[in-house]
């Protein structure tokens, strides 16, 4: 963010240039319009990285990681209603909420690097690709520790409003405790985030209520999109062995000492919209592990090649 | 910050030093935000801190949500500003805490909004505790900036920024944006 030197004189150019054409405000104005651009700002400038007192390094590093990914896999997922959603406002609505999540990944994904650089994907001398770039665009599948509900196709409205409600409830609980993380910028990651998740799972909520309460047809389509997501929310509070100790160290959360709170309010939800629990079976574990170990549905391939294809294509570029 | 000599001499330096990062402030303080340019970064709560530090001014500035696009452009409006008026070294940095609130928009600020047609946020409620559901619609008890009529609908949460709700007057049938609370 401090490094203002390389790009200044574009900047002091445009400022007199007049245009000409829609398109040249695009062009020569510096790169500050760019997510993924070159003389990119740290998102963290001047915050101090240093690890907390009985914290380690690598284990606060992976469970920045896994909620990051968590962030970052459904905030593409949700961008894919860009343009398609029922109505301008829920188009509108979801845009912003995976931008919410986009922004909370970005932070993550950067502690993530800080806290351990050897976790960052190797690029080619003089790539101009932030840390927090790198960990999103050429890491392999394998290495994304997300759980597995955020990965699989948005399906219909009601798919994506259920996902949403059991994802925004989850992450709500998290972001809530980790306010009180001793890794203070975990800590305050949460703190925005909470307010933002707020909304989030507001949204959901009433969607899902007004889909139960509406037509035969909406409530019909909310109901077979339970039995299509419910069977990955058990995963979100299995705990991870980094989970378990980053949350005796202070610095994270144990999901599994969530699930009360999550089931009281899920419980909420349903009872005013007249629905029952669903009683389905968990998606099991595969070799052992699930997405937290590296293992993933069949649908991460397609989405990781969509979000990483251009970056990958230019390890070098400038954009 | 600056090499004291002698007693008198630092306190005169101390002086000029303080006077000359006040006036970096008040440089600072002009520069407007990108998606809402009737309200300066200082108007908005975001504009944290500017010091000078062995001549260079130092702007801390926080983010409104965390995906907030416009900081970027918000780091290079302050770097042009100021180095239009004569500091050419100039660095940014982020504080994430304590996190931005709506309340932290000035009197001056939430009239600005106003006299542009844009609603400016009531008091965000802070309660301790675990966050509560809130299953009915969201009810605020505001105006139309247009035509001043209380008779307000909400069409979306979610407006054209992360900081905005979308809203439709019935009176005169404008619509209008809303700042959330946050």
């Amino acid at each position: 963010m401090g490094d203002t030197g390389d790009h200044d004189t574009d900047h002091d150019t445009d400022h007199d240039t007049d245009h000409e054409s829609v398109y040249d405000g695009l062009l020569g104005s510096g790169d500050s319009q760019w997510a993924f651009g070159t003389e990119f700002e740290d998102p963290l400038a001047g915050m101090d990285t240093a690890i907390p007192d009985g914290a380690d390094a690598t284990s606060l590093a992976q469970y920045c990681l896994m909620l990051g990914d968590d962030a970052l896999i459904y905030a593409h997922r949700l961008s894919e209603w860009s343009s398609r959603a029922p109505d301008l406002e829920d188009d509108i609505a979801l845009s912003n909420i995976a931008l919410d999540l986009l922004g909370q990944a970005r932070l993550l994904l950067t502690r993530a690097a800080a806290a351990d650089p050897a976790l960052v994907p190797t690029l080619p001398a003089g790539s101009p690709v932030p840390p927090e770039d790198a960990l999103a665009f050429f890491r392999e599948e394998n290495a994304f520790r997300n759980v597995r509900l955020v990965e699989p196709d948005n399906g219909d409205f009601a798919v994506t409003i259920v996902r949403l409600l059991i994802f925004a409830s989850h992450r709500l609980a998290i972001l809530q405790r980790l306010a009180a993380s001793t890794d203070a910028i975990l800590a305050a990651i949460a703190v925005k985030g909470v307010r933002e998740l707020t909304y989030h799972r507001d949204y959901a909520a009433r969607w899902f209520l007004t889909l139960a309460l509406g037509t035969d047809e909406s409530r019909r389509r909310l109901l077979a999109a339970l039995t299509v997501v419910w069977p990955y929310y058990g995963e979100l509070s299995r705990t991870h062995p980094v989970e378990r100790l980053v949350a005796g160290q202070g610095v994270g959360v144990d999901p599994a000492t969530l699930t009360d709170e999550v089931d009281v309010l899920l419980g909420q939800v349903f009872g005013v919209s007249g629905v029952d629990r669903p009683d389905l079976p968990a998606v099991g574990p595969v070799s052992g592990g699930t997405g937290r170990d590296g293992r993933h549905t069949e649908a991460m391939g397609p989405l990781l090649a969509e979000m990483q294809v251009v970056a990958r294509a230019h390890p070098n570029g400038r954009w | 910050m600056v090499s004291v000599v002698s007693p008198d001499a630092g306190q005169e330096a101390g002086q000029e030093a303080g006077q000359e990062a006040a006036r970096a402030r008040e440089v600072a303080a002009t520069v407007t935000d990108p998606e809402l340019p009737m309200l300066t970064l200082a108007d908005l709560g975001v504009l944290r801190d500017v010091e000078l530090a062995d001549g260079t001014v130092i702007v801390t500035i926080t983010p409104t949500y965390l995906g907030c696009p416009a900081m970027a452009t918000m780091r290079d409006d302050l770097v042009h500003r100021l180095r239009d008026n004569g500091y050419p070294d100039v660095q940014v940095r982020v504080s994430l805490s304590p996190a931005w609130s709506s309340d932290d928009i000035t009197a001056h600020g939430r009239r600005a909004l106003a006299a542009h047609g844009i609603s400016a946020p009531g008091r965000a409620n802070r309660a301790a505790g675990p966050v509560a559901l809130t299953l009915s619609p969201v009810r605020r008890a505001i105006a139309c900036p247009r035509c001043g009529s209380r008779e307000v609908e909400l069409s979306s949460e979610f407006g054209p920024t992360a900081c905005k709700a979308m809203y439709r007057c019935t009176a005169c049938l404008e619509p209008f944006e809303h700042v959330k609370e946050i």
